[in-house]
């Protein structure tokens, strides 16, 4: 069980880290959910994984411990506002500079003398 | 356990949530509810600073709950230093805000609460995992803000700003499982006895744990790979706002200060002092950094951005001495720079006002109405951030040079503050004499007016400069206080025995 959780962590995280080094703002969105997924789960292996286990010492042979799962469920609830603030500023800055490009650049070519205020005056 | 602990987090929480369900109501209520939440809090903050100045800790333990196992809150004289640094800017940055910058949204003062809520939970938490809470709270209401105002300029820089956050709190959360893992507890008191007893076998994963928190904290204090988020977006943010997050980057320090003294502080075995190697030549790095950044900067914003990565810099490097000397010399520099930062950032919109089209730009404009006033203005923050006598940047930069004892040290910290120190006043005097003196025939389509409240707030931020040199006895006996306070971690230990509500006989 460890090496598939720590096989489904690194995969997460390479991809998200992949993801964040693209230039547009979509697979960067992308690649910081997959980053917070991996290190969610990270979180929650940091209480060593078990299973048939009880929060409660004493029910059980063995206990699970209950801290993580709440760190985790904190990360998770803070991870989501994140996200969804993110994929607004991401639209924002589309609808700004007409080009999901994370530098806000037009595509390709070098900005003209005057792109900034055709771009502003819209 | 003392309730006075609460106040400054729940006097903006419980005005910041006053305002979200206020959006509509006339702007004149807002602005007075609002304001009077920032000045409660800053009374709150000093009511704690008085409680603080007795030397003891005090906790306050959520619920009950004996800690470790529970999350406290604790006060010691850093905290409640920081607690009054904070609101005292934030008082003068909201008064500026009233004067017209808060009118675009109808949540702007709520935002500025929950800043101010983020802010005061950072500087009193006793635990990490909270304190990665708290730096999400300020860091979601300072993306709102530093959005605030309206155009396409902060689209890009907001967008880098919250990636970099975001990538910044996931590995902050890797750091804290990796700790957890091996030490069982997230409680910094309970953490500085566990981290001294750690195994062998374990001691790699709370290293690395320990080195990655340090990468967090450097990307919120801007330390050298990790500034240069900082100028583009503090320069394009509005004034009051840039002048905010001039204690922003602070946390990042005061959470380096607070997490390294006591957890990896002198008593953590083999563990101790880790990573203070890596900080002193990063700190002069950044400070050289900042200084090539102001020389070149175009804008006087962006001159004064930079300037906030030369204090980080600054700061840094006086910490990383390691003695009750040089922690006491970076506090007091840390009061004289986020002050007259966050004031230099009001002159510089106020004089943006006055130059039409060629705004803050470091360029040749005509003459500006007001030109005396805020040239003195100006002159004044300039020469307390570069450190000339006699206002309290020289005594505070005078204090960090003494404190280092001879030795190459001495040789790397005196060399680099002191060319450093020539060129910012380079860049100021560039700057100043470009926008002040050489002005072109011309007037300006109606300049606006500079009202009551935001000179005021300007003038107050940068005259309490002035205030430090003033009061420069009581401010030292406290920051020694606080230095040799913190370089005992064992007392802050004595927290987990507070104790509860029930059993205080």
């Amino acid at each position: 069980m460890e090496l598939a959780f720590a096989l489904a962590i690194g995969a997460l995280t390479a991809s998200g880290v992949y993801l964040l080094l693209r230039a547009r703002t979509f697979p960067v969105v992308v690649g910081l959910t997959l980053l917070s997924y991996g290190v969610n789960l990270f979180l929650f292996s940091s209480g060593r994984l078990v299973t048939g286990g009880q929060p409660i010492i004493g029910s059980t042979a063995g206990y699970s411990d209950p801290l993580p799962q709440a760190l985790v469920l904190t990360a998770i609830v803070i991870g989501f506002a994140m996200t969804a603030f993110v994929v607004v500023l991401a639209l924002r800055n589309l609808a700004d500079h007409e080009d999901d490009h994370v530098d806000g650049r037009q595509s390709s070519t070098a900005p003209k003398p005057n792109a900034d205020k055709e771009v502003s005056g819209k | 356990m003392n309730h006075w602990l609460t106040a400054p987090i729940l006097i903006p929480l419980l005005g910041g949530v006053l305002q979200v369900f206020m959006g509509y109501a006339p702007i004149s209520l807002r602005r007075t509810l609002a304001l009077t939440t920032t000045v409660l809090t800053l009374a709150a903050a000093v009511v704690l600073l008085v409680l603080a100045d007795d030397g003891s800790y005090r906790a306050y333990a959520f619920g009950n709950w004996q800690p470790p196992f529970g999350i406290v809150l604790v006060l010691d004289r850093l905290a409640a230093l920081m607690l009054v640094m904070t609101a005292a800017l934030a008082l003068f940055c909201h008064i500026y805000a009233l004067g017209g910058t808060d009118e675009g949204n109808r949540q702007f003062h709520a935002l500025f609460l929950f800043q101010l809520l983020g802010l005061n939970i950072a500087f009193l938490t006793g635990d990490l995992f909270n304190l990665f809470v708290a730096f999400e709270v300020l860091l979601i209401a300072s993306y709102g803000l530093l959005m605030h105002g309206g155009g396409t300029i902060r689209s890009v820089p907001g967008l880098h700003y919250v990636a970099l956050n975001l990538i910044g709190s996931a590995v902050f959360l890797i750091s804290v499982g990796m700790i957890y893992s091996v030490t069982g507890t997230l409680n910094m008191a309970d953490l500085a006895i566990k981290v001294a007893d750690v195994n062998e076998e374990n001691l790699h994963i709370v290293k690395a744990g320990g080195m990655m928190l340090l990468v967090v904290f450097g990307l919120k204090a801007a330390v050298l790979p990790l500034c240069f988020w900082l100028p583009r977006a503090y320069a394009t943010a509005t004034a009051p706002v840039a002048a905010l997050f001039a204690v922003m980057t602070k946390v990042g320090i005061y959470a380096i200060l607070r997490v390294y003294s006591l957890v990896f502080g002198d008593q953590a075995g083999e563990l101790a002092g880790l990573g203070m190697d890596w900080l002193f030549p990063l700190a002069l790095i950044t400070l050289a950094m900042g200084v090539i950044g102001a020389l070149g900067s175009e804008s006087l914003k962006t001159l004064v951005a930079w300037q906030v990565i030369i204090s980080v810099g600054t700061l840094l490097a006086a910490m990383s001495l390691g003695s009750v000397e040089g922690t006491s010399a970076a506090l007091f520099y840390l009061l004289n720079t986020t002050w007259v930062v966050g004031g230099l950032f009001l002159v510089a919109d106020l004089i943006s006002r006055q130059r039409g089209t060629a705004t803050d730009k470091i360029v040749t404009a005509p003459r500006m109405r007001n030109r005396t006033f805020l040239s003195i203005l100006f002159l004044m923050g300039a020469v307390a951030a570069a450190g000339l006598p006699p206002l309290s940047g020289f005594f505070s930069k005078l204090l960090i040079l003494q404190a280092v004892t001879p030795g190459p040290q001495m040789a790397w910290l005196w060399s680099v503050i002191l060319i450093g120190g020539f060129f910012t006043l380079i860049a100021y005097s560039r700057a100043g004499s470009i926008v002040f003196w050489r002005n072109v025939e011309g007037h300006i389509e109606d300049p606006g007016r500079l009202s009551a409240r935001v000179s005021i707030s300007a003038g107050a931020l940068v005259g309490l400069s002035v205030v430090i040199v003033a009061l420069a006895g009581p401010i030292t006996r406290y920051t020694d206080a606080t230095a040799a306070q913190l370089h005992d971690s064992s007392a802050y230990i004595g927290i987990l025995q507070t104790p509860m509500v029930g059993e205080e006989e």
